[in-house]
Protein backbone atom coordinates (compact mmCIF):
# COMPACT_ATOMS: atom_id res chain seq x y z
CA UNK A 1 0.00 0.00 0.00
CA UNK A 2 1.14 3.27 -0.84
CA UNK A 3 1.97 5.41 2.48
CA UNK A 4 -0.31 8.33 3.27
CA UNK A 5 2.88 10.99 3.15
CA UNK A 6 3.52 10.37 -0.19
CA UNK A 7 -0.57 11.77 -0.80
CA UNK A 8 0.27 14.84 1.22
CA UNK A 9 3.35 15.36 -1.04
CA UNK A 10 1.47 15.38 -4.24
CA UNK A 11 -1.13 17.84 -2.42
CA UNK A 12 1.81 19.52 -1.24
CA UNK A 13 3.46 19.92 -4.83
CA UNK A 14 -0.04 21.09 -5.99
CA UNK A 15 -0.57 24.09 -3.69
CA UNK A 16 2.91 25.42 -4.46
CA UNK A 17 2.38 24.91 -8.28
CA UNK A 18 -1.31 27.03 -7.39
CA UNK A 19 0.51 29.32 -5.28
CA UNK A 20 3.23 30.39 -7.84
CA UNK A 21 0.39 30.67 -10.42
CA UNK A 22 -1.33 33.15 -8.19
CA UNK A 23 1.13 35.18 -7.88
CA UNK A 24 2.75 34.88 -11.37
CA UNK A 25 0.11 34.85 -14.11
CA UNK A 26 -1.47 38.22 -15.65
CA UNK A 27 -4.96 36.67 -16.88
CA UNK A 28 -7.28 37.05 -14.05
CA UNK A 29 -9.19 33.69 -15.08
CA UNK A 30 -5.74 31.31 -14.72
CA UNK A 31 -5.54 33.26 -11.41
CA UNK A 32 -9.05 31.65 -10.31
CA UNK A 33 -8.09 28.57 -12.00
CA UNK A 34 -5.15 28.84 -9.85
CA UNK A 35 -6.50 28.69 -6.62
CA UNK A 36 -9.16 26.04 -8.18
CA UNK A 37 -5.89 24.07 -7.84
CA UNK A 38 -4.82 25.43 -4.77
CA UNK A 39 -8.34 24.13 -3.21
CA UNK A 40 -8.07 20.96 -5.43
CA UNK A 41 -5.08 20.15 -2.97
CA UNK A 42 -6.34 21.39 0.58
CA UNK A 43 -8.99 18.49 -0.81
CA UNK A 44 -6.67 15.99 -1.70
CA UNK A 45 -5.05 16.04 2.15
CA UNK A 46 -8.31 16.01 3.57
CA UNK A 47 -9.00 12.70 1.89
CA UNK A 48 -5.69 11.39 2.89
CA UNK A 49 -6.08 12.18 6.52
CA UNK A 50 -9.28 10.90 6.65
CA UNK A 51 -8.14 7.69 5.19
CA UNK A 52 -4.62 7.52 8.21
CA UNK A 53 -7.22 8.70 10.97
CA UNK A 54 -10.44 6.63 10.01
CA UNK A 55 -12.87 9.04 10.04
CA UNK A 56 -15.11 10.07 7.38
CA UNK A 57 -14.89 14.23 8.73
CA UNK A 58 -12.85 14.99 6.27
CA UNK A 59 -15.01 13.97 2.90
CA UNK A 60 -17.38 15.93 4.19
CA UNK A 61 -15.45 19.58 4.76
CA UNK A 62 -14.14 18.34 1.19
CA UNK A 63 -17.97 17.86 0.29
CA UNK A 64 -18.38 21.39 1.92
CA UNK A 65 -14.84 22.54 0.41
CA UNK A 66 -16.39 22.33 -3.50
CA UNK A 67 -19.29 23.64 -2.46
CA UNK A 68 -18.00 26.68 -1.26
CA UNK A 69 -15.33 26.30 -4.60
CA UNK A 70 -18.27 26.42 -7.07
CA UNK A 71 -19.52 29.12 -5.15
CA UNK A 72 -16.65 31.07 -5.71
CA UNK A 73 -16.38 30.14 -9.42
CA UNK A 74 -19.64 31.81 -9.52
CA UNK A 75 -18.85 34.87 -8.27
CA UNK A 76 -15.80 35.23 -9.35
CA UNK A 77 -16.26 34.14 -12.89
CA UNK A 78 -19.24 37.10 -12.19
CA UNK A 79 -17.23 39.74 -11.22
CA UNK A 80 -14.46 39.04 -14.16
CA UNK A 81 -17.43 39.98 -16.29
CA UNK A 82 -18.56 43.27 -15.04
CA UNK A 83 -14.77 44.11 -14.85
CA UNK A 84 -14.44 43.16 -18.55
CA UNK A 85 -17.40 44.78 -19.81
CA UNK A 86 -15.99 48.23 -17.65
CA UNK A 87 -12.10 47.82 -18.76
CA UNK A 88 -12.27 45.33 -21.87
CA UNK A 89 -9.44 43.93 -20.35
CA UNK A 90 -8.61 40.91 -17.75
CA UNK A 91 -5.07 41.47 -17.53
CA UNK A 92 -4.53 42.22 -13.73
CA UNK A 93 -1.20 44.61 -14.37
CA UNK A 94 -4.17 46.90 -16.00
CA UNK A 95 -6.60 46.60 -13.34
CA UNK A 96 -4.79 48.47 -10.47
CA UNK A 97 -7.68 51.22 -9.94
CA UNK A 98 -10.71 51.12 -8.28
CA UNK A 99 -12.37 53.67 -10.26
CA UNK A 100 -13.25 53.45 -13.88
CA UNK B 1 -1.44 -2.24 -8.74
CA UNK B 2 -2.43 0.15 -6.65
CA UNK B 3 0.94 1.43 -6.63
CA UNK B 4 1.37 1.72 -10.50
CA UNK B 5 -2.20 3.58 -10.61
CA UNK B 6 -1.13 6.15 -7.95
CA UNK B 7 2.11 6.92 -9.88
CA UNK B 8 0.08 7.40 -12.96
CA UNK B 9 -2.24 9.59 -11.21
CA UNK B 10 0.01 11.77 -9.17
CA UNK B 11 2.55 11.79 -11.97
CA UNK B 12 0.17 12.81 -14.27
CA UNK B 13 -1.94 15.32 -12.18
CA UNK B 14 1.28 17.14 -10.81
CA UNK B 15 2.37 17.70 -14.67
CA UNK B 16 -1.11 18.97 -15.87
CA UNK B 17 -0.91 21.31 -12.82
CA UNK B 18 2.09 22.78 -13.97
CA UNK B 19 1.23 23.32 -17.18
CA UNK B 20 -2.36 24.94 -15.74
CA UNK B 21 0.09 27.90 -14.87
CA UNK B 22 2.39 27.45 -17.75
CA UNK B 23 0.36 27.40 -21.00
CA UNK B 24 -0.18 30.90 -22.05
CA UNK B 25 -3.59 30.42 -23.66
CA UNK B 26 -6.57 30.01 -21.15
CA UNK B 27 -8.52 28.03 -22.92
CA UNK B 28 -5.18 25.48 -22.87
CA UNK B 29 -4.84 26.01 -18.94
CA UNK B 30 -8.76 25.26 -18.77
CA UNK B 31 -8.23 21.84 -20.56
CA UNK B 32 -5.73 20.63 -17.86
CA UNK B 33 -6.75 21.91 -14.98
CA UNK B 34 -9.84 19.59 -16.10
CA UNK B 35 -7.27 16.47 -16.26
CA UNK B 36 -5.94 17.55 -13.29
CA UNK B 37 -9.06 17.28 -11.91
CA UNK B 38 -9.83 13.88 -12.89
CA UNK B 39 -6.42 12.52 -11.57
CA UNK B 40 -6.96 13.98 -7.87
CA UNK B 41 -10.37 11.57 -8.43
CA UNK B 42 -8.17 8.58 -8.88
CA UNK B 43 -6.37 9.29 -6.21
CA UNK B 44 -9.51 9.99 -3.54
CA UNK B 45 -10.59 6.65 -5.00
CA UNK B 46 -7.31 4.90 -4.22
CA UNK B 47 -7.93 6.48 -0.81
CA UNK B 48 -11.54 4.94 -0.15
CA UNK B 49 -13.42 7.69 -1.07
CA UNK B 50 -15.67 6.48 -3.49
CA UNK B 51 -18.41 9.58 -2.61
CA UNK B 52 -15.69 12.37 -2.83
CA UNK B 53 -14.56 10.83 -6.51
CA UNK B 54 -17.50 11.07 -8.08
CA UNK B 55 -18.42 14.57 -6.56
CA UNK B 56 -15.14 15.31 -7.90
CA UNK B 57 -15.93 14.31 -11.56
CA UNK B 58 -19.53 15.55 -11.38
CA UNK B 59 -18.74 18.94 -9.83
CA UNK B 60 -15.54 19.97 -10.55
CA UNK B 61 -14.83 18.53 -13.66
CA UNK B 62 -18.56 18.37 -14.91
CA UNK B 63 -19.91 21.72 -14.19
CA UNK B 64 -16.96 24.18 -12.78
CA UNK B 65 -15.13 23.71 -15.59
CA UNK B 66 -17.68 23.84 -17.91
CA UNK B 67 -18.56 27.53 -16.42
CA UNK B 68 -15.38 28.40 -16.65
CA UNK B 69 -14.79 27.20 -20.20
CA UNK B 70 -17.39 29.23 -20.93
CA UNK B 71 -16.19 32.38 -19.92
CA UNK B 72 -13.41 32.27 -21.40
CA UNK B 73 -14.81 31.72 -24.89
CA UNK B 74 -17.08 34.67 -23.56
CA UNK B 75 -14.35 37.02 -23.23
CA UNK B 76 -11.71 36.50 -26.31
CA UNK B 77 -8.78 36.33 -24.45
CA UNK B 78 -5.34 36.36 -26.44
CA UNK B 79 -2.77 34.58 -25.11
CA UNK B 80 -0.26 36.62 -22.94
CA UNK B 81 3.36 37.53 -23.00
CA UNK B 82 5.63 37.03 -19.51
CA UNK B 83 5.04 36.68 -16.12
CA UNK B 84 2.98 39.66 -14.17
CA UNK B 85 4.89 43.08 -14.08
CA UNK B 86 7.78 43.33 -11.03
CA UNK B 87 7.16 39.11 -10.65
CA UNK B 88 10.04 38.54 -9.68
CA UNK B 89 10.16 38.77 -5.96
CA UNK B 90 6.72 37.41 -6.16
CA UNK B 91 8.87 34.34 -7.79
CA UNK B 92 11.41 34.31 -4.48
CA UNK B 93 8.57 34.26 -2.65
CA UNK B 94 6.81 31.87 -3.64
CA UNK B 95 9.71 29.60 -4.15
CA UNK B 96 10.60 30.13 -0.66
CA UNK B 97 7.28 29.53 0.88
CA UNK B 98 7.14 26.84 -1.36
CA UNK B 99 9.87 25.10 -0.08
CA UNK B 100 9.56 26.20 4.01
CA UNK B 101 5.54 24.17 2.93
CA UNK B 102 6.52 21.14 1.44
CA UNK B 103 9.59 20.58 4.20
CA UNK B 104 7.54 21.40 6.91
CA UNK B 105 5.09 18.67 5.33
CA UNK B 106 7.79 15.98 4.84
CA UNK B 107 8.77 16.61 7.88
CA UNK B 108 6.28 16.95 10.22
CA UNK B 109 4.26 13.72 8.83
CA UNK B 110 6.08 10.69 8.01
CA UNK B 111 2.93 9.04 8.08
CA UNK B 112 3.41 5.35 7.09
CA UNK B 113 0.42 3.15 5.54
CA UNK B 114 -2.66 3.73 6.38
CA UNK B 115 -4.84 1.27 8.74
CA UNK B 116 -7.27 -0.99 6.71
CA UNK B 117 -10.33 1.01 6.20
CA UNK B 118 -13.56 0.62 8.37
CA UNK B 119 -16.78 -0.91 6.75
CA UNK B 120 -18.65 1.72 4.89
CA UNK B 121 -15.81 4.36 4.33
CA UNK B 122 -16.11 6.78 1.98
CA UNK B 123 -19.40 5.40 0.81
CA UNK B 124 -22.15 7.54 0.28
CA UNK B 125 -24.51 6.21 3.01
CA UNK B 126 -21.76 6.60 5.36
CA UNK B 127 -20.53 10.63 3.97
CA UNK B 128 -24.15 11.08 4.11
CA UNK B 129 -25.31 10.10 7.58
CA UNK B 130 -22.46 11.60 8.86
CA UNK B 131 -23.35 15.03 7.20
CA UNK B 132 -27.23 14.75 7.96
CA UNK B 133 -26.32 13.95 11.92
CA UNK B 134 -22.98 15.18 13.15
CA UNK B 135 -21.81 17.86 10.57
CA UNK B 136 -25.71 19.14 9.79
CA UNK B 137 -24.80 22.48 11.19
CA UNK B 138 -21.98 22.99 8.65
CA UNK B 139 -24.40 21.73 6.09
CA UNK B 140 -26.89 23.86 6.70
CA UNK B 141 -24.65 27.18 6.60
CA UNK B 142 -23.26 26.00 3.65
CA UNK B 143 -26.35 26.45 1.49
CA UNK B 144 -26.99 29.66 2.99
CA UNK B 145 -23.85 30.59 1.06
CA UNK B 146 -25.31 28.99 -1.71
CA UNK B 147 -28.04 31.37 -1.26
CA UNK B 148 -25.53 33.91 -1.46
CA UNK B 149 -24.06 33.48 -4.51
CA UNK B 150 -26.58 32.85 -6.48
CA UNK B 151 -28.24 36.17 -5.86
CA UNK B 152 -24.67 37.67 -5.96
CA UNK B 153 -24.06 36.51 -9.27
CA UNK B 154 -27.31 37.66 -10.47
CA UNK B 155 -26.80 40.99 -9.65
CA UNK B 156 -23.26 41.29 -10.44
CA UNK B 157 -23.57 39.71 -14.31
CA UNK B 158 -26.68 41.96 -14.81
CA UNK B 159 -25.82 44.42 -17.68
CA UNK B 160 -27.12 47.36 -16.31
CA UNK B 161 -26.36 47.26 -12.67
CA UNK B 162 -26.18 50.62 -11.10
Amino acid sequence: MIPISYYLWVSALLFVTGAIGVLLRRNALVILMSLELMLNAVNLSFVAYARMFNDMGGHVFVFLNITVAAAEAAVGLAIILAIYRTKETVDVDHLSLMQH
Amino acid sequence: MEALLFWIFSIVGVGCGGMVIWHRNPMGSAIYLVVTMLCLSGLYALLNGAFVAVLQVLIYAGAVMVLMLFVIMMLSTHTEGGPREGSRPAWLVSGVIGLIVVFKVGALFGFGKPPEAVDEFGTIQGVGSLLFNRYILPFELISVLLLIAVIGAVILSKRDAQ
